[in-house]
């Protein structure tokens, strides 16, 4: 096995509310190979999306070192790109390919026409080569997501993280997400740490899950080498097994009354 | 189990022929005349002008009210000699002076508060203290101060200016989305990069709403100033036209100078602001 790219180490999360310190992740551990398609999942409150903005750089560990390529990370940067939940990730006052030639300027990767050479290509990639001067305004949500997961690819980021980048979506143009996802990671076999709180987009994008139980998160079970494309049948049996890890507490708190 | 539950029936429908109504159908001529905008405003001015007109000449007394025509007769006599015109550039210049003025003080007050938690109380505090205070207020302190020239109309107009794009400038900065500032970390970017590539341009409709609001009510404080006195050096502006034209009793000049005072007014926030919003916040559907 190679060495990990990312490496998670004993780390708990912590944030201020008004009133509380809140403590989102309690000593996880994970690691991330390259070229994974590492899923992040549990139910709201289990701390993943807080676990994804610390891998970000956006927040600091109380306790427990996150590394990358055995560098510990301290700040944002553009080697760990978020693709976000939320529509308004991408920048209004710039058009499709201006939003990905931003990110590439601002960051110092590239310029000029360099950089617009790249995030043509890139909104190529994602099929929106059409809407390039398009103002994001004028696009759907799910070509928005689109716009903001070429941009993260652009950057060629060591570690692409996606924070529920499909939940704001209709369940058609969810399914079909899903899937050019998975024809991108085909292209480049980027690694892209993914979360989210559905079993069957876990099962259908990730090759690794991590589950983890709420309040605080902590680690439940970690399922490993999930195989590409998997027989509905299967995965069906995988869905209900994780189902089942998930709410199992649950079920045995109402026995117990 | 599975082989006894029914395989489901799918029947797809044709869809040929016209068998749906209009899809789309023309509005008609009176609609589309009746959905110009403009075109009902001018039809109101109009007839609004008609009552003036009217109602005036059923007055008969040029001293309290004079007619219409007199009033446009002296807009155009007035803008023809060019005293009208020298009067609207005293004030349009005093105005840009203070205008200036007050929005680099804002800007950096902005800065100061975005950047630091002091910067922030002392803006908020500023601007709860000198917000409901009028400007004119200020005026006579300002006199005492600076004197009848220049400097005292500039001070209220900075006054009038400042705490408004600054509370405007401010709260659109809070208000630009936590998703945005990230995405902005995430390529790097911090401190005054941040500020200028992320922070402004997102939070640019309250800014130019702040700026918008700052124009109106500079216009209307050196007017008001300009009433008291406006003959700082020799040069006069509008207020002081219209104030000097009351004492000679020229009425229809007064009317002139208030027409004036409307349409630069009107044509800065319809024309100026307007092409600015177009070309910005409403290209990139930040306001509707």
């Amino acid at each position: 096995m190679t060495a990990p790219l990312l490496n998670v180490k004993g780390v708990t999360l912590q944030y201020r509310t008004q009133e509380h310190v809140v403590t989102a992740t309690y000593r996880v551990d994970f690691d991330v190979s390259r070229s994974d398609r590492f899923i992040l999942l549990g139910p709201s409150g289990c701390g993943k999306s807080t676990l994804l903005k610390a891998v970000g750089g956006y927040l600091k560990p109380t306790e427990g070192k996150i590394s990358l390529n055995g560098r510990q990370i301290a700040a944002p940067g553009p080697d760990r790109m978020m693709v976000f939940q939320e529509f308004d990730q991408l920048l209004p006052w710039k058009t499709v390919k201006e939003n990905v030639v931003f990110a590439l300027e601002a960051s110092r990767k590239l310029r000029g026409a360099a950089a617009r050479e790249k995030a043509a290509d890139a909104i190529a990639k994602v099929g929106l080569a059409r809407f390039a001067d398009s103002y994001p305004h004028t696009l759907s949500g799910g070509m928005k997501q689109r716009v903001a997961i070429a941009r993260g690819m652009a950057m060629e980021p060591d570690i692409l993280l996606m924070d529920e980048p499909f939940a704001a979506l209709d369940a058609l143009t969810r399914r079909k997400m899903q899937d050019e996802l998975l024809a991108l990671w085909e292209g480049t076999k980027f690694t892209v740490l993914f979360v989210t709180h559905s079993i069957a987009e876990a099962i259908k994008v990730g090759n690794r899950i991590l589950l983890l139980s709420p309040h605080p998160g902590r680690v439940k079970a970690r399922i490993d080498d999930i195989p590409y494309g998997m027989a509905p049948s299967a995965a069906a049996a995988l869905e209900k097994e994780i189902h089942n890890m998930l709410f199992a507490e649950e079920i045995e708190e109402v026995e117990h009354v | 189990m599975s082989d006894m539950t029914p395989a489901p029936h799918i029947a797809v429908s044709r869809m040929e022929g016209e068998a749906h109504g209009v899809v789309e159908k023309p509005l008609t001529a009176f609609d589309k005349i009746y959905n110009l905008n403009w075109l009902r405003k001018l039809v109101m001015l109009i007839v609004l002008a008609v009552i003036w007109e009217v109602y005036a000449r059923w007055l008969n007394n040029a001293l309290l009210f004079p007619t219409f025509a007199e009033t446009v007769e002296a807009l155009v006599e007035g803008a023809a000699s060019g005293i009208l015109v020298i009067r609207a550039w005293a004030s349009i210049q005093m105005l840009l002076a203070g205008y200036a003025i007050g929005i680099m003080l804002a800007g950096v007050l902005t800065f100061l508060a975005i950047g630091t938690r002091i910067g922030s109380d002392f803006l908020e505090t500023m601007t709860s203290i000198f917000n409901p205070l009028p400007a004119i207020a200020l005026l006579p302190l300002a006199m005492t101060w600076f004197g009848l020239g220049s400097g005292s109309l500039i001070f209220v107009l900075v006054h009038s200016v400042l705490w408004t794009v600054a509370l405007n400038t401010h709260s659109g900065f809070r208000a630009v989305s936590n998703t945005l500032r990230m995405v902005g970390q995430n390529c790097s970017l911090s401190g005054p990069r941040l500020v200028c590539m992320i922070l402004i341009p997102a939070a640019l409709p309250s800014i130019l709403t702040g700026l918008k609001i700052g124009w109106a009510f500079a216009w209307r404080t050196l007017i008001a100033a300009e009433l008291v006195f406006g003959v700082s050096s020799g040069r006069g502006g509008l207020g002081w036209f219209i104030y000097e034209r009351k004492n000679l009793l020229d009425i229809p000049d007064v009317f002139a100078g208030l027409l004036t005072v409307i349409i630069i007014g009107l044509a800065i926030e319809n024309l100026v602001f307007r092409k600015i919003e177009e070309k910005t916040v409403r290209r990139w559907g930040m306001q509707q």
